[in-house]
């Protein structure tokens, strides 16, 4: 369970302040599929990073299972986010020198298991969005909406609870698209709290709840949603 | 797959970059090695072969600047073997047998040899009873201090493997050579065999036992069929000469400078003090080469290392993101620093040792051993130079603000 209370988030550059975000309260429950969507530059990145851990608020508490993640040492906050976490970038983010089973054991490797668990877990999770036979590729001898089920493959290497998306499909073709949000669809039948941002809108009637961002304002918009579906 | 293999697998990938920025730290542990090698060697001989020089007065051409005793006649410049003659007619005091040579350079079955041409001593002897003087042999008192164990005498079946120890011999055909043992084994060759040299045929009488310096790696032939088959005309590169020692630390060196003014005449001390102060010289040398090497190394893993971690901001974003904390991306640095200034070090002792081995005998004459204490000192260094150059950047990777993975290149 995510609450963001009274989360303000300012930037300072060149002496000019941005505010990307500005006072916002949200609750997010656990076993929830957010849509965050909203103009670009209205903050949505911006929202992902502080519930990710990735970017103190000015002011505010972001507190996940009632701890408030930015009052955690720095240490700690990297283990929140190895144990509960798991990201998916719109460009993927694979490490180009590595292989698909390779990429996806990251987390294993950074969470300290033992080489034979990596293996099967990372061949496991490959399996699960049927990558089976392209364990040994690199990153670029696979297609885009290969290399985006490669990452899919390592977020849920660590199995976290939490999944946070920026674009997921925002670098693939409709086809694969729809591939990708069927298999966020499936985590979060799993059991997994998805927040993911889009500008996609069809990406975004797979989530269960859409909010809105302008100029760093969010609008739940599941009654307006419901009410046009009526 | 665990931590360091991150990092073996990344410079796997994309090893140039990291190798070219180690290149001078190498270099710097290669001069290192190579002249600490040599001169520790070179040392080691001077002081153990100090006391077993047989002859112990050169006579030069002028313009020889010399550092070896071993190869005071490898310079290629000559004066006319007419001095030899006129030393031994000048009968100095205190000279006890002169040894004049002439190198050229041969080869035989296509491997290059060097050909020494010596004078037998009966050949100037024979020469001096010519022209009607008694030369040399036991006029020389044998009361004279080290004098005493003369180096001639009237030993008349002197073995030809005498040349080793006593470097003069009394009989050599024209026609015969004396191999050096290591010459020898490398050649395969052996006494009584037959061999070719510049185009005349030898007849080997002798190889001579090893004595550890340049002298085995030589052929010995009579000094006028050396002349002859090279066509350098009656010429010689030096004049050593076997004189009592007490007369070759006084008067012995100005005399003959005054019957030779065209002359250097060196002492074997002045020898070997000039090969100590020129070993001490490039031990120092090397040393400022090292530290001036290991400066600019430093420069360069710094400055590949700044432009890796800036080229891989994305990369060590993600593995943030992933759940790496941002000491895990400093070891991270550091540790492929560690690897590459081991690697730069080891490497460096190898080229030092090779560069050493190789260059001993040929610059100073002197036989090298690989010095695994140099090996530590290298590799030790080395290391600590690439990870100190490497701590900045890695502490800025470990700064980088995580949230860069969002913004889409
Ligand atoms: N590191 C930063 N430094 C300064 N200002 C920033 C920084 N990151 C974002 N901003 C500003 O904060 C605001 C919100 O940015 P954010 O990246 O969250 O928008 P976004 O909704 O994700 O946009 P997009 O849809 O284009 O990705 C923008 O005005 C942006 O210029
Ligand atoms: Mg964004």
């Amino acid at each position: 369970m995510y609450s963001l209370e009274n989360v303000i988030k300012k930037y300072e550059r060149h002496g000019q302040e941005v505010t990307a975000l500005d006072d916002t309260n949200l609750e997010i429950p656990d076993n929830d599929f957010v849509a965050i969507i909203g103009p670009s530059g209205s903050g949505k990145t911006t929202m992902l990073s502080l519930l990710g851990g990735m970017l103190a608020p000015s002011s505010g508490k972001v507190v996940l299972d009632g701890v408030s993640l930015y009052d955690l040492s720095v240490k700690e906050r990297t283990k929140v986010r190895s144990t509960k976490i798991g990201f998916v970038f719109q460009s993927f983010n694979l490490i180009p020198w590595l292989t698909a089973r390779e990429n996806v054991q990251i987390p294993l490797v950074l969470a300290g298991c033992d080489s034979e668990q990596q293996q099967q877990r990372a061949s496991a999770m490959l399996e699960k969005v049927g990558l089976a036979d392209r364990m040994r590729h690199k990153p670029s001898e696979m297609s885009q909406g290969q290399q985006q089920r490669v990452a899919l493959a390592r977020t849920l290497a660590n199995d976290p609870q939490i999944i946070l998306a920026d674009e997921p499909t925002g670098n693939l073709d409709p086809e694969t698209r729809e591939q990708v949000m069927e298999y966020l669809t499936e985590f979060h039948q799993d059991g997994r709290t998805i927040v993911m941002v889009t500008h996609d809108e069809a990406a975004a009637k797979f989530a269960t709840r859409t909010i809105r961002l302008v100029a760093g304002v969010a609008a739940d918009l599941n009654t307006e949603s419901q009410a046009e579906a009526a | 797959m665990k931590p360091y293999s991150l990092i073996l697998k990344e410079l796997w990938q994309r090893p140039t970059p990291m190798l070219t920025s180690l290149v001078a730290v190498t270099l710097g542990v290669t001069a290192l090695v190579a002249i600490q090698n040599i001169t520790v060697y070179s040392e080691q001989k001077i002081s153990s072969e100090m006391d077993s020089l047989g002859a112990n007065v050169l006579v030069l051409p002028p313009s020889v600047s010399l550092q070896n005793y071993y190869s005071a006649d490898m310079h290629g410049k000559t004066m006319p073997e007419e001095y030899v003659t006129q030393l031994a007619l000048a009968k100095l005091p205190g000279v006890q047998n002169l040894a004049p040579k002439l190198c050229v350079e041969a080869d035989v079955d296509s491997i290059p040899v060097v050909l020494t041409g010596i004078l037998p001593r009966s050949e100037f002897e024979a020469k001096a009873a010519w022209q009607g003087m008694s030369l040399l042999t036991s006029s020389v008192g044998s009361d004279r201090g080290c004098c005493a164990t003369g180096i001639t005498g009237g030993d008349e079946d002197e073995d030809p493997t005498a040349l080793a120890t006593k470097r003069s011999i009394k009989d050599l055909g024209k026609d015969e050579v004396i191999l050096g043992s290591e010459i020898a084994s490398q050649l395969g060759s052996q006494k009584g065999d037959k061999i070719t040299l510049l185009e005349k045929e030898f007849k080997i009488i002798a190889v001579l036992p090893a004595t550890g310096t340049i002298d085995d790696g030589r052929l010995f032939a009579h000094l006028h069929t050396v002349q002859e088959l090279s066509g350098s005309g009656p010429v010689v590169n030096v004049i050593e000469i076997m004189a009592c020692c007490e007369d070759a630390a006084g008067d012995l060196v100005g005399d003959l400078s005054k019957e030779l003014p065209d002359t250097r005449v060196v002492t074997i001390s002045q020898v070997v003090e000039t090969q100590v102060a020129v070993n001490g010289l490039m031990s120092r040398l090397s040393w400022l080469f090292f530290s001036i090497l290991l400066l600019v190394g430093a420069a360069s893993i710094a400055s590949v290392m700044y432009s890796n971690v800036s080229e891989r901001r994305k990369e060590i974003g993600t593995l943030m993101a992933l759940g790496a904390s941002p000491a895990f991306v400093t070891r991270l640095f550091l540790g492929k620093a560690t690897i590459l200034g081991f690697a730069g070090g080891l490497g460096g002792f190898l080229l030092g040792t090779v560069l050493a081995y190789i260059l001993g005998p040929q610059l100073l004459g002197v036989a090298v051993q690989p010095m695994p204490q140099l090996c530590l000192i290298g590799i030790g260094v080395a290391t600590l130079v690439a990870v100190v150059a490497s701590y900045l950047p890695a502490r800025h990777a470990a700064g980088l603000d995580p949230c860069l993975v969002f913004n889409d290149a």
